[in-house]
């Protein structure tokens, strides 16, 4: 252990980060090296995100100290953490696609005099930059003409591009990279530790973490399990660590007993395939039954039930009740009585501007029209008034805004407007994403309430222990793979180990 | 208990009313007391008829207009569909057709270039500000072909009565205004196919995910736009007597005013027609009462333009002090 105290660059004590009353971050400790790459390693959720947007300016710690090359470090915005030296590539892609490479990468930066651009300056120093870097990347072109890989290295030159980086945050890097360009990357990284560079690293992938950090530090609901050196540690360690929480009375029992598995399916998928998003899939599920799909992030599951509702085409057999179906498009997935709660209920599921009674009956308009599509609106009334009652929704009255209500009960408002469908086939995309915990438990019940009644529910979350604790058979997938099908009683470890694609 | 008390005053039909048009009403009987100071002949009957009857173009217009705000798209259309369906009749009386197959097939040419409009915004995802930008201009080069121009003479009486005549006392264009408010008041808030253009309007994927076929409603709203300044359309020529390849120019602008005054929201699924009849009210007793006091045109121009910030700014400020 050759690293000394002295070599410190970025020393977290502390911090925590509150959200209303809720803690994403709590008492998080973190001590990165100069020249070292320090992996962060968590589950969806666990508080990464949290901790890199505190050290870029974007969000403000509640309580705690940041020390950085030895002095006090708060930020107020990704500027000021930039002239300290601190540098971060989001996952998500920053750039605008209808300008050059050398414009993206040199953005707010521009060389100019007063106040015109000079041209011929930007594209040298952003020719150079690439160079140095290694890209095989023509700073003319525009980004819009690039690959997805090729736009990652981009935004990666663009954050390496401050003056003088200390310490370099690379956030999910290689979720877009192919093999080629994935060894570009380490390439850079190498040259940064040669510089003295610490370099946080966040990723999922097992293999490329075990090979590529000095350091790994585990978090977990927001808080801080762990550092490791690489040395000393296994892969099944870290996955230990990561899931290692106890599922305790967080998920309600069930009310029936799971279909027997020679029950005839009420749906069955058989090589269901998109290019380029989810290859091969086929599952089964029963009446009555909660099929967990588990993954992480651009595992192509959400992608996968919008082609099953119809939202996407897709190749290969859909069969309900044992009849071949043709699903094209929502209106046809709806009349086979399938309901969909997707990942995102402000961009797909809610009018939010609309009243709760809007937007609960907004699936099932054909159920309140009379003769020349006049609305029954007292039907339409009393059906809403009784799912706000059924679902326990908290809102002054069905004719508030839905807009207003809190994440939980906005996410039962969407879940009342399938229901009123009368689902055979539900499907629930992260049900509990963004919902406080009194909330998840009450949508847990009604999940299985459903279930005991005969629905068929596929449950998609990035959440382990949701699916673990609420499934009765569990599909996990990996880059647009079913990878395994695993029985209700699986251990977490089995589960992340195919979900990161360890085992095959 | 304040609670309870909220709940009952949302309940009660014409509080609710009041809160929704509060504002706009406001404005409107403010401008109806500086008119009727100013002019002691504003606030008669016989001015108010006028009003009404000066309004019912652009009413009928800007209740199509609804439609389109409500879904969060524009047409700018309208004032050329306006000037070809005055052509279109006049066409047709020369070719000597009656007076009902005249109607039909102006009721029909307004409808299919609302078609137009519709078919490339929906099918092709083409921004409507700029479909309609286009059509504005080839449906106005349209109005010319004809005549080379030149007006066209409308001499059929029926046609010629639907402005000059009177029904149960009250003058036939304002039981037109009348009788289309109604349909379209009604379409919109009593029937699913008003429900599905409001949910449209707010929020089109949740549209799409909860099966509402959206792009069916965007081209039948489109449609309705048409046929409703196809009907402005008939009632200006017959005003006129004539088809004038000019008509209706600009009249697109006083219809969104008309419904953006009446709390229809750019951004879509908010607005009602009552707001769309208050707010071309306005726009009307402005015209009105400014021609009595003799104020010169390019006055106003101003003050309208004015007046229509000063209610969208008031209206806009009440509905943030309530959220």
């Amino acid at each position: 252990m050759s690293a000394a105290t002295s070599d410190v660059i970025l020393k977290i004590n502390n911090v925590s980060k509150l959200f209303g009353p809720v803690a994403a971050l709590k008492n998080m400790h973190l001590e990165v090296r100069a020249g070292r790459v320090h992996t962060l390693l968590g589950e969806n959720g666990a508080g990464k995100s949290t901790l890199m947007k505190i050290l870029a300016g974007v969000y403000h710690a509640t309580t705690g100290e940041v020390d950085f090359c030895g002095s006090p470090y708060k930020p107020e915005n990704p500027q000021e953490a930039a002239a300290r030296g601190l540098t971060i590539v989001f996952q998500e892609l920053s750039l605008c696609n209808n300008m050059t490479v050398s414009e993206n990468i040199l953005a707010t930066r521009e060389p100019s005099v007063y106040g015109f651009i000079n041209d011929q300056a930007l594209e040298r120093r952003a020719a150079e930059i690439v160079r140095d870097l290694g890209l095989p990347i023509d700073v003319t072109e525009k980004v819009g003409n690039l690959s997805m890989a090729q736009r990652q290295l981009v935004e990666i030159a663009k954050g390496l591009s401050i003056p003088n980086p200390r310490l370099v945050i690379l956030d999910e890097p290689t979720s877009s990279l192919t093999d080629a360009e994935t060894e570009i990357l380490f390439s850079i990284i190498d040259r940064l530790k040669a510089k003295g560079v610490a370099v946080i690293y966040i990723s999922h992938r097992m293999e490329e973490i075990m090979r590529l950090s000095d350091d790994i530090t585990v978090i977990r609901d927001g808080e801080f399990i762990a550092t490791r050196q690489r040395e000393d540690v296994t892969i099944d360690e870290l996955i230990a660590m990561m899931v290692g929480r106890q599922m305790n009375e967080i998920y309600p029992l069930r009310l029936a007993a799971a279909p027997a598995t020679s029950e005839a399916p009420i749906l069955s998928v058989e090589g269901f395939s998109r290019s380029g998003e989810f290859e091969n899939v086929s599952f089964d599920v029963r009446k009555g039954e909660i099929l967990g799909f588990f993954g992480l992030i651009g595992s192509g599951r959400s992608e996968m039930m919008n082609a099953l509702f119809g939202m996407k085409s897709a190749t290969g057999s859909i069969r309900i009740d044992g009849e071949t179906a043709t699903i094209s498009s929502p209106v046809d997935a709806i009349g086979r009585r399938i309901a969909f709660v997707t990942e995102n209920r402000k961009e797909e599921g809610l009018v939010l501007a609309h009243s709760v009674e809007w937007n609960i009956s907004m699936a099932a308009l054909g159920r309140f029209a009379a003769a020349l599509g006049f609305m029954r609106k007292r039907q339409e009334r009393k059906a809403a008034t009784d799912e706000v009652g059924r679902l326990t929704i908290k809102t002054a009255s069905v004719d508030t805004p839905v807009g207003s209500l809190s994440g939980g009960n906005q996410q039962k408002a969407v879940l009342a407007k399938w229901l009123l469908t009368q689902p055979r086939i539900l499907i629930l995309d992260e049900p509990t994403r963004g919902v406080d915990v009194g909330a998840k438990f009450e949508i847990y019940k009604i999940i299985r309430q459903l279930a005991a009644e005969g629905t068929a529910i596929l449950l998609v979350s990035s959440e382990l222990p949701e699916v673990l604790g609420m499934s009765d058979r569990l599909v996990v997938m990996h880059e647009g793979r079913l990878c395994a099908t695993l029985p209700g009683g699986a251990t977490p470890e089995t589960v992340m180990a195919h979900a990161t694609g360890i085992t095959s | 208990m304040s609670d309870e008390k909220h709940a009952s005053f949302a309940q009660n039909p014409y509080a609710k009313m009041l809160r929704q048009y509060g504002g706009i009403l406001a404005s409107l009987v403010v401008l109806c007391i500086i008119f009727s100071v100013m002019n002691p002949r504003f606030m008669t009957v016989a001015n108010f008829m006028n009003v009404l009857q000066q309004i019912a173009v652009i009413a009928i217009a800007a209740f199509g207009m609804t439609w389109v705000i409500l879904l969060g798209e524009i047409d700018l259309s309208i004032g050329s569909i306006i000037a070809v369906a005055g052509m279109a009749a006049a066409q047709a009386f020369l070719a000597g057709f009656g007076f009902v197959p005249t109607l039909v097939l102006t009721l029909l040419a307004g409808a299919a270039m609302g078609l137009v409009n519709g078919v490339l915004t929906a099918k092709l995802g083409l921004p409507s500000f700029i479909v309609t930008v286009a059509t504005m201009g080839i449906f106005r080069g349209l109005v010319s072909l004809p005549t080379n121009g030149a007006p066209a003479m409308i001499e059929d009486p029926t046609w010629i009565a639907i402005g000059a005549e009177s029904f149960v006392g009250l003058p036939i264009i304002i039981w037109i205004v009348v009788v289309l408010f109604v349909f379209n008041h009604v379409l919109l808030s009593k029937t699913t196919f008003g429900r599905r253009a409001y949910l449209t309007g707010g929020n089109r994927e949740a549209a799409v995910y909860s099966g509402i076929k959206v792009d069916r409603v965007k081209i039948t709203i489109f449609m309705i736009s048409g046929i409703m300044a196809a009907i402005s359309g008939i009632l200006l020529s017959s005003r006129l007597y004539s088809a004038q390849t000019n008509a209706g120019t600009s009249y697109e602008l006083d219809a969104i005013a008309a419904a953006v005054l009446g709390g229809t929201s750019l951004a879509g699924g908010v607005g009602t027609m009552i707001g769309t009849l208050i707010g071309a009210l306005i726009i009307g007793i402005m015209n009105n009462g400014m021609n009595m006091l003799s104020v010169p045109y390019f006055y106003q121009l101003i003050v309208k333009g004015l007046v229509i910030l000063l209610a969208v700014w008031l209206d806009v400020r009440s509905k943030r002090a309530k959220q």
